[in-house]
């Protein structure tokens, strides 16, 4: 498939080939499956909406509930004020939703309607919400529109009160639902109080019963929601895609933020659990304690095979960053790294990381592709490559071991229910890492090179 | 007697708007005023309708050797990457994603440049006979003119670069399909008046797992030539040869039928509907065919083929039977052409299909599904999920038959699921197909994992 990637890297610069991101609305969709009773609502043309619930249905294998204007010739000659309004009154009347987020597409951007009008001007039933985002596909990608889904819902519901609620407001990230079950327990193992916003463990990752669930018993709730405005501190997890929706929450409701990386291997989730600590003032628990003495220990059982690797890592910025962090504590060598999206801090922050480790001659790419990739693997291999599902095509063509990690994971399962993030994340990063890696010298290795025992 | 299901039911909450796209089948029951289907999705439906480019692409993408660039924001190239399941035996170009990712600034300044430099970049490069300019939702409202700019670069580079009008609001998925079949037509127009042979072409088949080879082969064993394929397995060259063929065969009616209609009127091949899943509509098919070309040894071998085939496949489907008879299927599929096929074939099984619908089935596809499904049969047009959960959960299928959305939702309720659609994991046509199928169902419905599902 892959037959026409050259090696020569041109400078392109109208076409984008085998992209590593997608359009904002994706990720404003996945935002809003995390609150609580909320249908999703596309506003734009039908396809967007059926685009982006069956890509959610790929890497979740759950269903992804979401509605759509349904935009005509008509809506994009006219507006789309009048299908918005009809859209929200058919939604409450036939799934009752608790909340409807709504978020633009490129063609209701285009067309210029103004949502905020439309929606102050709308009858919505009592006790009923409907909030919106605007997300224009052609800025940005998926992970700013799940940074816009986010901040959305602040700026409509988060309220100050008279009082602080004593807990933290934690904005999770781009991450599975797996990750936020992560984040959980350690957050509950630190004894910090908190609402994580938006939460989509127990909603794309729901138990079997056999019955279907339009709205699943996970979510943020609104009311908690509303409740982030008394939090006394806002931890954002992920600096690309958590920090600006805290900064929204500051601004609004005067809540001080922490944006840290994703804590995606050991040191970052030290991070993290040491500004739990300064919210706690108590000990670390024992129960952490052992889990991150665990994961250094694997560390030294696999060290023998990790170390010097070459490893290519694609996909969403945070994400990339936080593997390539573990990979060099493993003591690989984070050869490329390269995310879709664009923004020139992702090429800082990786070269901060290069530099920390004192690695030379490993390249970042904000708004890269995954022929880009192709074409710089052609020049220099790597050992492993870690990413989503579009890479193994890469991986077959040069005969590369494969790790799949991020977004979207469309050709295999149970990776949405894991977690990445924490002492626990890293463990079992570690184990796909170093089984991909042994495996594959099982699998190619000389005769008389093959071990029993490794 | 036909009624909508809501006057029967009043407790199912069912949208105003959609109560003409559901009926209720009774016994003896004749076509009354209809359904109402062919018609755009009711806003703040969670509809699982897709789109004008999501019709177009699908039905144009397998065409191997074409570069595919689609004119617009990021989105839609990422949707629809690699994502139909056609296969190759030649080029694999078209299983690469390219996009010209418009930007804030082209949705300010245009994105005519950009699409031009994109185009010469293959151009430069690859030297490629043919490319599809897909132009999505924006591309005409911020004031593109991607038919010129196609136009003097197939010029400039001496290459066939074909727009593909496709903006999502511009209609339903059959409307892209038919613009789909226009970008068609239009590569084959220069061609039209090419000497006719006997042979025929094959419209309406995307090679999905490899189907049309399967089709192809049949073709060969009953000694009738296939000129070109439309799309599965194509490439420039070989399309340009169809006008050459004296008889069109569709098997994706829904997808490929105007084209058929086009090529009928424009160049003279007449053109009959086929189906290649199950025995009988596979059997009655290539009787058909050699009928068509009035091929009395085709005719000859095609029922000596099926004869022979058939028998192969009794003691496999009597002993499949025994676990199947009785079990009841729904079935939710694109075109109302495949929900036919796949009644029959559940008939063929001792089972019982009892929910039917489709996205974009046409009257008549109904009027036949009317007339062939059993009494108490859900019938229903562009489904959205929680419709289809209410008919699951009062039918009880035992399988459901559906597409990538569908899957989950089959699975949360507890009910066994086949992809018949882009995901499919083996051919399900032909002969083969149908020991796929059976298997398939099988395996489904008696696979052990539903005991620990809590009802």
């Amino acid at each position: 498939m892959l037959n026409y990637t050259e090696k020569e890297v041109a400078n392109r610069k109208a076409l984008v080939i085998n992209p590593a991101k997608t359009c904002q609305p994706v990720g404003a969709m996945y935002a809003a499956l995390g609150v609580h009773g909320c249908l999703p609502h596309s506003h734009g043309s039908q396809g967007c909406c059926a685009f982006h619930r069956m890509f959610l249905t790929r890497h979740f294998k759950d269903p992804a509930m979401a509605a759509s204007s349904s935009f005509t010739e008509g809506a994009s000659v006219f507006g789309g004020g009048s299908n918005l309004k009809t859209a929200v009154k058919n939604i409450f009347d036939l799934y009752d939703p608790e909340i409807i987020a709504v978020h633009t597409t490129c063609l209701s951007e285009t067309i210029g309607d103004d949502l905020n009008a439309l929606i102050t001007d709308m009858t919505i039933p009592e006790g009923k919400y409907v909030v919106h985002c605007n997300t224009p596909s052609y800025k940005g990608s998926h992970v700013d529109g799940f940074t816009n889904m986010v901040s959305g819902f602040i700026r409509y519901l988060a309220k100050k009160g008279p009082e602080t609620n004593e807990k933290v407001c934690l904005l999770p990230g781009f991450v599975n639902p797996g990750d936020m079950r992560e984040y959980r327990r350690i957050m509950n193992l630190m004894k910090v109080p908190f609402i994580m916003l938006p939460d989509t463990s127990g909603v794309m990752d729901t138990p079997m019963t056999g019955k279907f669930e339009m709205y699943p018993k996970g979510g943020t709730l609104i009311n908690d929601i509303k409740d982030v405005g008394n939090c006394m501190a806002t931890i954002a997890l992920g600096l690309k895609v958590s920090e600006p929706s805290a900064a929204v929450l500051e601004k609004q409701c005067d809540i001080p933020y922490q944006a840290l990386p994703l804590p995606i291997g050991i040191e970052a989730t030290d991070k993290f659990v040491m500004a739990l600590q300064d919210i706690s003032k108590d000990e670390v628990p024992y129960a952490l304690e052992e889990e991150r003495g665990q994961l250094v220990d694997i560390m030294v059982d696999i060290h023998p095979y990790t170390f010097g690797k070459k490893v290519a890592i694609y996909g969403d910025p945070d994400t990339v960053l936080g593997i390539a962090s573990f990979a060099l504590e493993l003591g690989m060598i984070p050869k490329y790294v390269l995310t879709g999206t664009p923004g020139a801090a992702f090429e800082e922050r990786a070269r901060e990381l290069f530099e920390k480790f004192g690695m030379e001659g490993c390249m970042a790419k904000e708004a890269g592709d995954l022929y880009l990739l192709h074409q710089w693997i052609k020049n220099e291999k790597v050992d492993l490559l870690i990413g989503g599902t579009h890479g193994k095509f890469i991986a077959r063509a040069e005969d590369i071991p494969f790790v799949r990690m991020g977004f979207p994971i469309i050709d295999r399962y149970v990776h949405s229910y894991m977690p990445l993030v924490g002492y626990k994340g890293a463990m079992r990063m570690a184990e796909l890492v170093s089984n991909a890696l042994l495996d594959y010298r099982d699998r190619t290795c000389e005769e008389k090179d093959m071990e029993m025992v490794l | 007697m036909m009624n909508t299901a809501t006057d029967k039911k009043e407790e199912f909450s069912v949208l105003e708007e959609r109560k003409d796209s559901i009926l209720y089948k009774y016994e003896g029951g004749c076509s009354g005023t209809g359904i109402r289907c062919d018609s755009d999705s009711v806003s703040g439906a969670v509809s699982q309708r897709a789109c004008v480019y999501c019709g177009a692409r699908v039905v144009l993408n397998p065409i191997t050797d074409a570069f595919h660039i689609v004119h617009g924001p990021i989105g839609c190239a990422s949707y629809t990457w690699d994502i139909r399941g056609s296969l190759s035996s030649g080029e694999e170009i078209y299983r690469n994603s390219f996009s010209t990712d418009l930007r804030e600034k082209d949705v300010i300044f245009g994105g005519e440049r950009k699409l031009e430099a994109g185009i010469e970049e293959i151009a430069l490069k690859y030297h490629p006979r043919l490319l599809f300019v897909y132009a999505t939702c924006i591309v005409g409202v911020i004031g593109d003119d991607v038919d010129a700019v196609c136009k003097s670069m197939s010029k400039k580079y001496d290459m066939q670069v074909i727009p593909v009008k496709s903006p999502g609001f511009s209609g339903n998925k059959a409307t892209g399909y038919k613009m789909a079949c226009n970008a068609i037509m239009q590569l084959l127009l220069p061609y039209k008046n090419r000497e006719k042979r006997n042979g025929i072409n094959i419209l309406g088949d995307f090679n999905l797992a490899g189907e049309m080879w399967i089709i192809k082969n049949y073709m060969k064993e009953i000694g009738i030539d296939v000129v070109a394929t439309f799309t599965g397995d194509s490439s420039y060259e070989n399309m340009i040869k169809a006008p050459a063929a004296r008889l069109n065969i569709v098997q994706c009616a829904g997808s490929s039928t105007y084209l058929a209609n086009r090529m009928q009127e424009e160049m003279d091949i007449p053109y009959i509907k086929v189906s290649f899943f199950g025995i009988e509509d596979t059997t009655n098919s290539l009787l058909r065919i050699a009928g068509a070309m009035k091929d009395e040894k085709a005719l000859q071998k095609a029922e000596e083929f099926c004869n022979r085939k058939a028998r192969e496949l009794e003691g496999f489907l009597e002993t499949y039977k025994k676990g199947l008879e009785g079990k009841r299927a729904a079935v939710y599929v694109g075109g109302g052409f495949k929900a036919i096929s796949l009644i029959r074939q559940f008939k063929s099984l001792g089972m019982k299909t009892v929910l039917v619908g489709t996205q974009t089935g046409k009257p008549e596809d109904y009027e036949v599904i009317e007339s062939i499904a059993e009494k108490d049969t859900v019938i229903l047009d562009d489904a959205n999920p929680a419709e289809l959960e209410k008919f699951m959960i009062e039918k009880k299928p035992d399988i459901l038959v559906g597409g990538v959305k569908e899957r989950p939702l089959a699975y949360k309720l507890g009910i066994a699921f086949c992809d018949h659609n882009h995901e499919r994991k083996h051919p399900l046509a032909g002969f083969e197909g149908v020991i796929n199928f059976t298997k398939e169902i099988s395996d489904g419905i008696l696979n052990p994992v539903w005991k620990y599902v809590r009802q």
